[in-house]
């Protein structure tokens, strides 16, 4: 029994995580959810910099652990549900431990301004960058594809996790400091006063009530489409090489599902891959978030199952929802309407 | 008997604070510390280590540059066990077009960008397909892949 509980005690020492533990735990937690889009020392990527100490010095414990939570729909940046609450906490004492200012705390109280004449300000100050309804720059953060050199994409403040995340003390903060090494600049010293500034928060404010309608589910969706053919699979295919050509695209490659695993004359003809790309889609679509490469080029399968030719490919407005950016919404759109006159065109 | 109790709700405390991963990331991305081409001879090596094969790469960048297009390196590298496709192109084909598994790598400046679906997305997906071991046990292996790079 004794020894059971020393067991019991060795093992509560070895798990219970120590203070100097936090920080090179929180540091692990950012280099597995976080860097890949906030950069190292959270300089900045496809997310926007997290280590700049006007905006740790604007930013709340509260804001960012909201942030944290609910993300940005539609905007990139996901929503981490399944960090627990301690591993938030570590994370924050992380990307605090990049600059020594004191976290501000902020009232709940909304802040007292005019929203009509706000949005007077808002169009003469701030829709160059965050455009006229506030979704923000086209693309996020500092993309791959743009140089560096290039400033910093402006957020969307029309979005229900901002709005969610940003008291209105914390935005009109933001305003008045501003943010030393972004275009964001101090709103006090272009000249607003402050009743202008509070008069821009309320009309930001504003934004929520629109917010929820933006966004959009694709659930119904299914995740692949599967239409069968009434040509053998060699037909098959010769008939989407032919449809790939007449809709501008270029065919890639035809292969084998197997080619590349299997000895190559033990591949199972009866599988095989079309791919085919438009590389003017594809750069489009790669400068709005280069994560697309994922499903691009297009490719359409084709694989006997018993009797049957079936001819299959991921449907591109369910795949969307992986990329949490509505910017790529038209063009999975148009991509699933090239999908079916394709096929269309093969099976005719 | 106090020291019992104690013991007892530490460990309770303990679990509580594991992490709960029954919501999954959509994406499973890593930033990688090295170069575009270091990080792709240290990916393969990674992947033959989980005892997978690379099937392919595939160039996307090479056909953006021949189009006039310019970009960074980016590539998609496809692997998987053989029999493990020959099993679901049998039994759930529904799932070829998600196979080979694939990564995509891609360069930002000196440093480079792992991307890809995280395969507990495909248990939502496809809800009524028996295949959520094979999906648990894929992403594993993918995780353990990327970290592996991330780690060099
Ligand atoms: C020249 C472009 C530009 C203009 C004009 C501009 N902003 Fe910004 N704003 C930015 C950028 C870029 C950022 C992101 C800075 C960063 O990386 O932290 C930003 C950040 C913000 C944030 C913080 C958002 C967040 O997600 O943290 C708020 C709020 C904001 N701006 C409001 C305004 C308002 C209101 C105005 C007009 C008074 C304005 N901005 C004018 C470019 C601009
Ligand atoms: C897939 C890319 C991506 C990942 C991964 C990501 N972010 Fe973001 N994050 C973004 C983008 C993009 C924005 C800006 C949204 C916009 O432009 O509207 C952002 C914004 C933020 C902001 C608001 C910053 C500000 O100036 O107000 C915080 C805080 C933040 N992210 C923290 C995190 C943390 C912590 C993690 C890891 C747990 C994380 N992000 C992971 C892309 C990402």
């Amino acid at each position: 029994m004794f020894r059971f509980f020393i067991a019991i005690f060795i093992f509560i020492v070895i798990a219970l995580p120590s203070q100097a533990h936090a920080k090179h735990d929180g540091e692990h937690i950012y280099l597995q959810n976080c860097v890949s889009c906030h950069g190292y020392d959270g300089n900045g990527g496809m997310g926007i910099p997290l280590s700049l100490p006007d905006f740790l010095a604007t930013a709340s414990n509260d804001y960012l652990v909201k942030t944290i939570r609910v993300g940005r729909p539609g905007r990139v940046m996901p929503a981490f549900k399944n960090l627990s609450d301690n591993e938030v906490d570590m994370l924050i004492s992380y990307i605090r431990s990049w600059s020594d200012t004191i976290p501000p705390k902020y009232s709940k109280k909304p802040v007292d301004g005019d929203a009509v004449h706000g949005k007077q300000v808002y169009l003469d100050h701030c829709a160059e960058c965050h455009g006229a309804s506030g979704n923000g720059g086209k693309g996020t953060g500092v993309t791959m594809s743009r140089p560096r050199s290039q400033p910093i994409l402006a957020p969307a403040l029309n979005n229900r996790g901002f709005l969610i995340s940003a008291s209105d003390e914390m935005i009109k903060n933001t305003l008045i400091k501003g943010r030393k090494g972004t275009p964001m600049k101090s709103y006090l010293k272009e000249g607003l006063s402050e009743q202008d500034i509070n008069d821009v928060v309320a009309y930001v404010r504003s934004f929520e009530s629109r917010a929820a309608a933006i966004e959009e589910t694709s659930e119904d969706e299914p995740a692949v489409i599967i239409k069968e053919s009434p040509y053998s699979v060699e037909e098959t295919v010769t008939n989407l090489t032919n449809a790939v050509g007449s809709m501008n695209f270029r065919l890639i490659r035809v292969q084998n599902l197997d080619s590349g695993l299997t000895e190559e004359s033990k591949e199972d003809k009866k599988q095989v891959i079309v791919y085919s790309c438009n590389f003017n889609i594809l750069n489009e679509a790669l400068k709005l978030d280069p994560r697309v490469g994922l499903f691009l080029p297009c490719r359409i399968t084709v694989s006997q199952q018993g009797d049957k030719v079936l001819v299959m490919y991921a449907n591109p407005k369910r795949m969307n929802e992986i990329y949490n950016n509505s910017e790529l919404d038209s063009m999975c759109t148009e991509m699933k309407t090239v999908y079916e006159d394709m096929i269309d065109e093969a099976l005719l | 008997m106090r020291i019992y109790h104690k013991a007892l709700v530490s460990l309770l405390l303990i679990f509580l604070a594991l992490p709960v991963s029954a919501v999954a990331d959509d994406l499973i991305m890593r930033r990688i510390g090295m170069t575009f081409p270091e990080t792709m001879s240290a990916l393969q090596s990674s992947i033959v280590e989980e005892g997978y094969k690379v099937s392919r790469v595939q160039r996307v960048d090479i056909g953006l540059t021949s189009s006039g297009y310019n970009t960074a390196e980016y590539r998609i590298v496809f692997f998987m066990r053989e029999d493990v496709l020959h099993d679901i192109v049998k039994k759930h084909p529904e799932l070829i077009p998600f196979l080979p598994l694939k990564i995509t790598i891609f360069a930002e400046r000196s440093e480079t960008l792992l991307v890809t679906l995280n395969p507990m997305k495909l248990a939502e997906f496809f809800p009524d397909l028996e295949m959520q071991k094979t999906f648990a046990q894929w992403n594993e292996e993918v995780n353990r892949i990327v970290d592996r790079v991330q780690a060099e």
